[in-house]
């Protein structure tokens, strides 16, 4: 394991030089440092309470960093601020999905797309490009029929593709999914797959947390094995999950 | 003939055969909520006289104006505020003290320094006061959230009236402020009941059209966004502290126009105007009437008003007894409302 002290920011999205974050005394992330490859699909995985979850919350700015410095796109930032995390090229899903619950689903997509500064988000009634940007995404995740409901009212799995669709509509070069497969139906894991693949072959940059090796297996090109917050082994998905110590120990298959 | 499709086809049904008309209302709380207030509404006026409606006209507008701003912070926000009748007295006080012109000699009472202002001028500065006075307030409130933001804001309606109440040299404290002038515009005076009522109309329109604007843009749909999940908005770009900011003050200066309003109305204000318990007759109107709702803040008012004059002429009740029937009235209804509708009468957004 070695500690990078140079960034690479054409081979690399996003990287971590000795991040950490404590509760209390517990070190949920533990001086971390990884590379999540630009254009891949990344996993995540490791035993619960390993910190997968705590570093895509840092990462998306939703939790302070204790320590470390988090290389986005080759620009160290000792802090990273939710709301900067669109203009940083990042957005994410959430392991118990986020929805905005008591609003349509055409408004949890639309409000995404619309603009960030007061003034003329007071005088901006919803342009044609968002509307059409909000129909494919809808679209794209089937749930256009849905777009009246209220968010609430939609089932888990259509919930977790609707909020798979809400990172999409942000148009952002790096998506981090907070368990997308987990509680799904195996049409809606295909329905997930597919959407992440393609957007891998739009050049875009993914890292996911799964406890299903099989979709492990399946999706990802780049997995780093976490343990205790710590970095256990990372590398081209093939070779970790030839060493057999790692299968054995952490992975359980 | 072919059966109807789409959206008209209901209605045109319901035309069609009478019975049609009623199974639609039957289901329908929201029809029957408008046409039981509106028709109350009309029948006490006309049984009252035109007099009487014309003074419940003018109370009905001005809490239809605290209602609609206050519903923008709690209905489509989502913060619980308790602290709304702070501003409208703000509003009322600037707007008393600048106006005023009352010989306190000839009352035997302190006097308070009188400037004499017309109305027009005295309302903007309250409003702005109220403004200002919301900034400062809602830097600090802006951490808190749920539960704790309605302690904050409970804070800051007893700090408001204990202000109005012991700051003697410019308010009187519980002597309250006399002569509070009448609203002129150049030579036309609003000084007749019926001219109030129709300044006060005027004013619920353009703050009933300000709220529309903004729960209707962009920024409204941000606004429900962070009532549902603050930290979620947040990781989708905005900064929500300051959509809640910009918000809370414009509702804050609404409340001091209606304040204004109120004090010009009744020409005599004292700090027993501004308590607590009118802060939270006022959330129960808007829950009422329905969360993130313009309209049904409107009519929770109307309904507010009419129950609290429609009971003085209950033959059973004395009327020593009538201010707090009222109050035990509201709070049953507000229990049931809870029970069988948690999103109020017309409302989009349960608690």
């Amino acid at each position: 394991m070695s500690i990078r002290t140079e960034s690479d920011g054409e081979r690399f999205a996003l990287e971590t030089i000795e991040v950490a974050k404590h509760f209390g005394g517990v070190h949920a992330v533990d001086g971390l440092s990884i590379a999540i490859p630009r254009g891949k699909i990344t996993c995540v995985v490791g035993p619960n309470g390993s910190g997968k979850s705590t570093l895509i919350n840092l990462l998306s700015g939703m939790l302070p960093l204790d320590g470390g410095v988090v290389i986005v796109d080759g620009v160290r930032l000792r802090a990273v601020k939710p709301h900067e995390t669109p203009g940083l090229g990042i957005t994410r899903t959430f392991q118990d999905v986020r929805l905005f619950d008591q609003i349509s689903v055409w408004d949890n997509i639309m409000v995404v797309l619309t603009e960030r500064r007061l003034l003329p988000a007071l005088l901006e009634r919803g342009k044609s490009r968002q509307r059409e940007r909000t129909e494919q995404i809808l679209r794209s995740v089937g749930m256009w029929e849905k777009r009246r409901s209220l968010a609430m009212d939609l089932s888990y799995g259509q919930r977790k593709l609707l909020e798979i669709g809400r990172a999409m509509a942000l148009n952002v070069n790096t998506y981090l999914f907070d368990e997308p497969f987990a509680g799904l139906f195996p049409q809606m894991l295909e329905r997930v797959k597919d959407l992440m693949r393609q957007l891998r072959n739009d050049g875009r940059t993914l890292l996911f947390i799964s406890h299903n090796m099989d979709i492990v297996r399946e999706l990802s090109d780049h997995l780093i094995v976490m343990d205790s917050g710590k970095l256990l082994t990372e590398g081209d998905a093939e070779e970790v999950l030839a060493q057999p110590e790692v299968i054995e120990a952490y992975l359980g298959v | 003939m072919s059966t109807d499709s789409g959206g008209g086809g209901s209605l045109i049904r319901a035309a069609r055969e009478p019975g049609v008309f009623m199974r639609l209302a039957r289901g329908n709380l929201e029809l029957w909520a408008n046409l039981v207030v509106i028709t109350w509404a009309v029948v006490f006026a006309i049984w009252q006289g035109s007099g009487f409606a014309i003074t419940l006209g003018t109370v009905f507008a001005i809490w239809a104006i605290l209602a609609v701003s206050l519903n923008l912070v709690v209905g489509f926000t989502g913060l619980l505020s308790v602290g709304h009748i702070g501003f409208f007295g703000i509003g009322a006080y600037t707007v008393a003290i600048l106006t005023s012109n009352a010989q306190y000699e000839q009352l035997r009472t302190e006097a308070i320094p009188t400037f004499g202002w017309p109305f027009f001028a005295a309302l903007p500065v309250g409003i702005v006061l109220a403004g200002l006075t919301a900034i400062a307030v809602g830097v600090v409130f802006n951490r808190f959230r749920d539960d704790i933001f309605v302690l904050v804001s409970f804070g800051f309606a007893v700090i408001c009236f204990n202000v109005f109440l012991n700051s003697r040299a410019l308010t009187r404290g519980a002597f309250g402020i006399h002569e509070i002038a009448k609203p002129e515009i150049g030579s036309v005076a609003f000084g007749s009941e019926v001219a109030f009522l129709i300044l006060a109309l005027v004013f619920l329109a353009v703050v009933v059209l300000i709220s529309w604007l903004i729960v209707s843009s962009s920024f409204g749909r941000v606004l429900t966004a962070i009532r549902e999940d603050e930290r979620a908005t947040e990781v989708f770009g905005y900064q929500v502290t300051h959509f809640k900011l910009t918000v809370w003050v414009i509702s804050a200066m609404m409340a001091a126009a209606a304040g204004g309003l109120f004090a010009s109305w009744t020409t005599f204000i004292d700090p027993n105007s501004f308590i607590l318990l009118e802060s939270i007759l006022l959330v129960s109107i808007v829950i009422l009437g329905g969360l993130a709702t313009i309209w049904g803040s409107i009519l929770g008012a109307m309904a507010f008003v009419l129950l609290e004059e429609g009971m003085r002429f209950l033959p059973f009740l004395p009327d020593e007894y009538v201010g707090q029937a009222r109050q035990v009235i509201l709070g049953v209804l507000l229990v049931l409302l809870m029970l069988f509708r948690p999103q109020g009468l017309l409302g989009r957004y349960k608690l």
